[in-house]
């Protein structure tokens, strides 16, 4: 308490002038093709995009997938997407995800100008399986794509607790003499699903 | 310390030096191609140093705002003046849930802090997780730059480490091989680990959140494993309102690495379910800084690394050379207010060329400040006397006329006379990759009274 105390008193003792905040609402980058955006910036930062016609279409594209092909352990959030033989509910410690390999989840929009996903650990029981799968897929509806950073969060709210991250590509890392590598900690792959309507 | 010693270390070897200078202009090119396709790119810039201004404006009474609201969701908040407090806090809290074990995510403010060192004398095992950490930190080095830590660092010396830390086959030098040894080796480690430590891109004072961006995700894996998450923060990370986070993650990534964003920007509202969240407010100067006129701003730099990778002595001297957590121009800054007689050789350690100013996403006027250390030292009276001497006599005899032209004359006269060695020798720091001009005859006061004498017989 006495740190808190001293430190707010040795920040205030120095008098600045009140600013104001500056305006957020500019003229920012917009999209003639949002799913294309979206689409061609994903491929920029290594993942794949896939447009689906609807949950069985995804099922099938899934086939086409090696890392899903070949995945033993399963994990869809999505009913009736994926074949899932893994059930989150039933698993206590996040610890026991780590043999998951092929993790679907909702994404709950995207924005263009970066390929981001935003996800949370709404109904979620483990928020690691985003991190901890060796490859997911995010399932989003092409008119759930939003320009830029400015309206994606225009659509949040953290009124309460909760987890939630922007997921732009997979996992990678350039540490060693700025090669790329994908797949750093987290996944291998990422493979984006734009449905055409909100399904 | 001495920047020029350390560097004249690292530009010995003219290959490695060149080496190191083409990767880090490698990124500044990627940062450039990333930035030229927004069009808005100045207005986010002057946006982003616009919400700094109010937010140091208003500190104080934003982070009382953020601790309300970071308790409110369940967060314990803790106040450390100084890396002392701040490292008895963080182990207070590792003892109290008997942690032998932490992964710890890239954190800037926590190297500033020595916790590793610290905690591993408390018998604490840390291990950074991220890559390039890793890296230094099996080599019991320290981070060469803010973004990139291993920058300094050749593939194949990764592969002699990794050989013999992680039993990569010798000789291996693969950028894939050595990243995937190093995922199973560090995976093993999130599954073992009793806490995560991560560090804090921005904290939000509306909300009470806090936003950690990573590329390879393990700050998510560290945090979400185990049931405790230590975030550690300096008091500036904070702004005012989420929808300022579209601002500043829009310049973020783009600064540091020409990435549109990182991989991983992840919000943090309170613990996860079970579990407990810890968030370290570090003044350590802060403070100060604010009520600084000339350096006040510094506190906008969100640690992107961008004026690094553009510094022509940075790119050419190494990160160590400056021998501080936080190297480069920012670094120069800061690191004098920290100490000033240790580093008074920083701010001189620049060309004044305005690179970094002109790529710094929350526009500090990095150079201008710069230029104002190099008189703040002088003032302080940490100039050193190869520096303090020459002024003192250029002050004598530019104060003198009659002195002046004596001088010139002499030199004009002298110098081209003089033997090389009682020109180039280790008094003469100047000359040591440079050669004197050629000598004229006549100065340029004489030069011009004869022309004029010329135009006026002309007449």
């Amino acid at each position: 308490m006495e740190s808190k105390h001293h430190i707010l008193s040795a920040i205030r003792q120095h008098k600045l002038d009140g600013r104001e905040l500056p305006n957020l609402g500019q003229d920012w980058i917009t999209y003639d093709n949002l799913p294309e955006q979206f689409a061609t910036m994903l491929e920029s930062v290594g993942g794949q995009c896939v447009f689906a016609n609807d949950p069985a279409d995804i099922n099938v594209q899934l086939t086409q997938i090696p890392a899903y092909t070949e995945a033993t352990r399963i994990c869809s959030l999505i009913d009736g997407v994926g074949d899932s033989n893994v059930d989150l509910n039933a698993i206590d410690d996040p610890h026991e995800c780590d043999d998951i390999d092929f993790a679907i989840f909702a994404g709950q929009f995207g924005v263009a100008e970066n390929a981001a996903i935003w996800v949370t650990d709404q109904n979620l029981k483990h928020r690691v399986l985003y991190f901890i799968a060796q490859h997911i897929a995010l399932v989003v509806p092409t008119a759930r794509i939003v320009d830029n950073m400015h309206q994606a969060y225009e659509q949040l709210s953290f009124a309460e607790p909760g987890f939630g991250t922007f997921i732009s590509g997979p996992s990678k890392t350039a540490d060693i003499e700025q090669s790329l590598v994908i797949g750093a900690h987290g996944a291998r792959s990422l493979t984006v699903f734009l449905l055409p309507s909100a399904t | 310390m001495n920047h020029a010693v350390k560097a004249a270390e690292f530009v010995a070897n003219a290959e490695r030096a060149h080496w190191h200078d083409q990767a880090l202009w490698f990124v500044r090119e990627k940062r450039d191609k990333v930035v030229h396709a927004l069009p808005e790119w100045e207005t986010l810039r002057e946006t982003a140093a616009a919400v700094k201004a109010y937010t140091v404006a208003h500190l104080a009474d934003l982070l009382e705002q953020f601790e309300e609201n970071a308790i409110r969701l369940g967060a314990h908040v803790h106040w450390a003046r100084n890396p002392a407090e701040h490292n008895d806090i963080v182990l207070g809290i590792l003892k109290q849930h008997d942690v032998k074990h932490v992964v710890k995510s890239k954190s800037m403010l926590t190297e500033e802090c020595h916790l590793n060192p610290f905690l591993e004398r408390n018998n604490i095992d840390v291990v950074d997780t991220d890559l390039g950490e890793r890296i230094v930190q099996l080599r019991n080095e320290h981070p060469s730059h803010i973004v990139l830590p291993a920058i300094h660092i050749k593939k194949e010396e990764v592969g002699e480490l990794f050989h013999e830390h992680l039993g990569t086959e010798k000789g291996a030098n693969d950028a894939k091989y050595l990243t995937e040894a190093a995922r199973q080796h560090l995976r093993e480690k999130f599954m073992n680990a009793d806490a995560g430590i991560t560090g804090v891109n921005f904290a939000i004072a509306e909300t009470g959140g806090i936003v950690v961006c990573t590329n390879e995700g393990n700050a998510d894996l560290g945090t979400s494993l185990p049931n405790l998450h230590i975030a550690c923060m300096g008091i500036e990370k904070l702004i005012p309102r989420a929808e300022h986070l579209g601002v500043f993650l829009r310049l973020l990534a783009r600064s540091a690495t020409g990435q549109p964003i990182t991989t991983y920007s992840s919000h943090f509202h309170g613990p996860k379910p079970g579990a407990e969240l810890h968030i370290v407010l570090l003044d350590n100067g802060r403070s100060d800084i604010l009520g600084n006129d000339d350096f006040r701003n510094s506190l906008n730099c969100i640690r992107c690394g961008a004026c690094m990778n553009t510094c022509p002595v940075y790119r050419r001297s190494g990160g160590h050379s400056y021998e501080a957590t936080i190297p480069g121009p920012i670094g120069s800054i800061l690191n004098p207010i920290q100490d000033p007689k240790k580093y008074h050789s920083l701010p001189f350690a620049c060309s004044l060329c305005g690179s970094c100013t002109d790529v710094c996403p929350v526009k500090i006027d990095l150079h201008h400040q710069l230029l104002t250390w190099r008189r703040e030292i002088a003032l302080k009276g940490c100039l050193p006397l190869s520096k303090r001497l020459p002024i003192k006599l250029a002050s004598i005899v530019l104060k003198r006329r009659w002195l002046y032209n004596l001088a010139g004359k002499l030199a004009r006269c002298l110098v081209p006379l003089m033997p090389r060695f009682l020109l180039y020798n280790r008094l003469n720091d100047w000359g040591k990759q440079r050669e004197l001009p050629l000598f004229p005859k006549h100065s340029f006061r004489e030069l011009y009274k004869r022309h004029k004498r010329i135009n006026m017989d002309g007449k």
